[in-house]
């Protein structure tokens, strides 16, 4: 019982350590790190978003990009149309707002891409999610509202610190606790066995779209934060080769592993930006030479990915049990 | 007619050209063990699948509790109290036997995604409620040790036994058992037989299985029905179905005296 009530009121506290962190962040770090730190928390939800429909329900999507641009461009159209409607002081929930529109915006592309695609299975569905990843895309590229192929200019910057961590963490949560639910069996039994499902009482079909669209929405809010950070959107930013980083991050990570979509997210941002520094030797750009290579190396060692499908708790619990045995 | 669960009336599936199964009838009461024989490729499985909606018959009606099933998902029949095993083992590998359980408990669940978010008391109740009950089968089963074990790495009878454990946590009215006996030796097949008589009394199931072992299921069906090439050819108590010529015809071919038949089947 006690421990119910702790991990409900854990949430609470870690959300007011953020916006405790927040108030020193934009003074104690450079606006470099502070791009990093923010960029990797859209990552997170990227990747921990895909994670919950590629590895917890098997089914594999890589048109991530196209909801993340259904979601930024949402919610940057509703800060343009309205700037500062609630006035000064409610900035952040302001954002708040128009971040949740994002998300709705995308988790509705979501449901309507799902619905009929989701009756094909691996290679057929991956080729789906792709075409309709690029028609969100396309479909962008020729909305004059949304600036077309110029893109939209002087979207207010609003995502902070705060924001981009504590949706992170969100996402984490969510997907966390979903899984440890019946529906997340469900999901996985959808992964698992799909006739054998069936047979159990499981609506594969209405547990596929479930995923897909909580996992839309969630891309759709990464795509928001995104765009109120970098203030200027584009389509091409969310081409098919955005959609593919999610997907490696995913797989690097360990499929139906969250702990694991989370590492290997923090791990793909930084990454190129620590190779940034080798430039100045070799005076060649060897960034992605190398950024491939590491990607090659891991999964030829360790093709389950980093974390496989354990988690952090899993692991400790491990080496807890192992240490316990030696001692004893 | 009394307490008819299942009532399956001229059904007939067709794959192309092929007839696969003509002219199906049967009737389950509620609480008696039949058996479903019949030589390979005759149609025995596919029986399976038309009664679970797997498939959908060319012609014919299928009620089950005086509901028409034709036309619905295999997920909806498994709600309404129909539940199956597998030829081929399906199990979920990569879960936890005890999550096998569970996903079958699925159904009788109720709080919403919401709830799981916010570890509301609705959730924990209800979870509570179920992983009680799936150690309650575990225990008749003599499974509980085996709990926190990936499904997957089970032995052969014990993932037979899984499985039919699953299919019973969906609290079913029906259960149908394909080939439940593959592949297991001759004590387990002795085990497996009490097992089943003992899920029907306990349970108070009606038991569908098809069968390979003559023994098993000449020793615990009350009824058996026999189906060569799609077309049931004897359909009555073990004895009578033993002794029938066409079934001897069916396994063995003509012109062989009653003496040898009988071994054989």
């Amino acid at each position: 019982m006690n421990q119910n009530k702790a991990s409900k009121l854990l949430p609470l506290v870690f959300v007011g350590l953020f916006f405790a962190l927040d108030i020193g962040f934009d003074s104690a770090f450079n606006p470099y790190i502070q791009t990093l730190v923010i960029y990797s928390c859209v990552n997170i939800i990227l990747s921990v978003s895909l994670n919950l429909v590629n590895g917890f329900t098997g089914q594999f999507s890589i048109g991530h990009a196209g909801f993340m641009a259904a979601g930024a461009y949402m919610s940057a159209f509703l800060t343009m149309q309205f700037p500062g409607w609630m006035g000064d002081g409610f900035q952040g929930f302001q954002l708040l707002l128009h971040t949740i529109a994002g998300g709705c915006a995308a988790a509705l592309a979501g449901y309507a891409v799902g619905l009929p695609s989701l009756r094909l299975k691996g290679d057929y569905l991956a080729i789906v999610t792709l075409g309709f990843g690029e028609i969100i895309r396309v479909l962008l590229l020729n909305i004059d509202a949304v600036g077309g192929a110029r893109g939209m200019y002087g979207i207010t910057k609003q995502t902070t610190f705060f924001s981009a961590i504590t949706w992170a963490y969100f996402t984490i949560l969510l997907v966390s606790r979903l899984v440890k639910s019946t529906h997340g069996r469900a999901f996985l039994s959808v992964r698992e066995d799909e006739i054998a499902a069936e047979a159990m009482g499981i609506d594969t079909t209405k547990y596929k779209v479930k995923a897909f669209v909580i996992s839309s929405f969630l891309a759709g809010v990464a795509g928001s934060l995104f765009a109120h950070y970098l203030s200027y959107l584009n389509p091409s930013t969310f081409g098919f080769m955005k959609s593919i980083d999610v997907v490696v991050m995913v797989v690097l990570g360990g499929m139906g592993s969250i702990s694991g979509s989370v590492v290997a997210a923090i791990l793909l941002t930084l990454l190129p930006e620590f190779l940034r520094g080798l430039q100045q030797y070799t005076q060649i750009d060897f960034r992605m030479v190398i950024y491939s290579l590491v990607l090659i190396v891991l999964m030829l060692t360790r093709p389950q990915g980093i974390f496989g499908s354990k988690e952090f708790s899993d692991i400790y619990r491990e080496l807890k049990k192992k240490y316990a045995k030696r001692t004893a | 007619m009394p307490n008819v669960l299942l009532d399956a009336k001229k059904v007939t599936i067709r794959f192309g050209g092929l007839v696969a199964v003509s002219d199906f009838n049967l009737q389950l009461k509620s609480n008696e063990i039949v058996g479903l024989i019949g030589p390979n490729g005759a149609g025995k499985t596919t029986v399976f699948n038309l009664l679970t909606a797997v498939y959908q018959p060319s012609e014919g009606e299928i009620y089950f509790l005086g509901q028409p099933t034709v036309g619905l998902k295999p997920f909806e029949l498994s709600m309404r109290g129909v539940s199956r095993t597998f030829q081929n083992i399906r199990l979920f590998k990569e879960l936890t036997v005890l999550d096998n359980i569970r996903v079958a408990s699925h159904q009788h669940t109720h709080y919403s995604i919401v709830d799981s978010f916010f570890l509301t008391k609705k959730m924990a109740e209800e979870e509570k409620e179920i992983k009680e009950k799936a150690f309650e089968l575990l225990k008749i089963f003599k499974l509980e040790n085996r709990a926190y074990e990936l499904a997957g790495s089970l032995p052969y009878g014990q993932q037979r036994r899984l499985e039919i454990l699953r299919a019973l946590a969906t609290c079913p009215k029906v259960v149908m058992l394909d080939e439940p006996a593959a592949g297991m030796n001759h004590s387990e097949t002795h085990d497996l037989m009490e097992t089943i008589h003992s899920i029907r009394d306990r349970f108070k199931v009606t038991v569908l299985l098809i069968e390979h072992d003559m023994k098993l299921v000449m020793g615990i069906c009350e009824r058996i029905l026999v189906l060569d090439h799609g077309v049931t050819i004897s359909e009555g108590e073990p004895d009578k179905v033993k002794n029938d010529k066409k079934v001897i015809e069916a396994y063995l071919g003509t012109s062989l005296t009653e003496d040898t038949a009988e071994g054989g089947v």
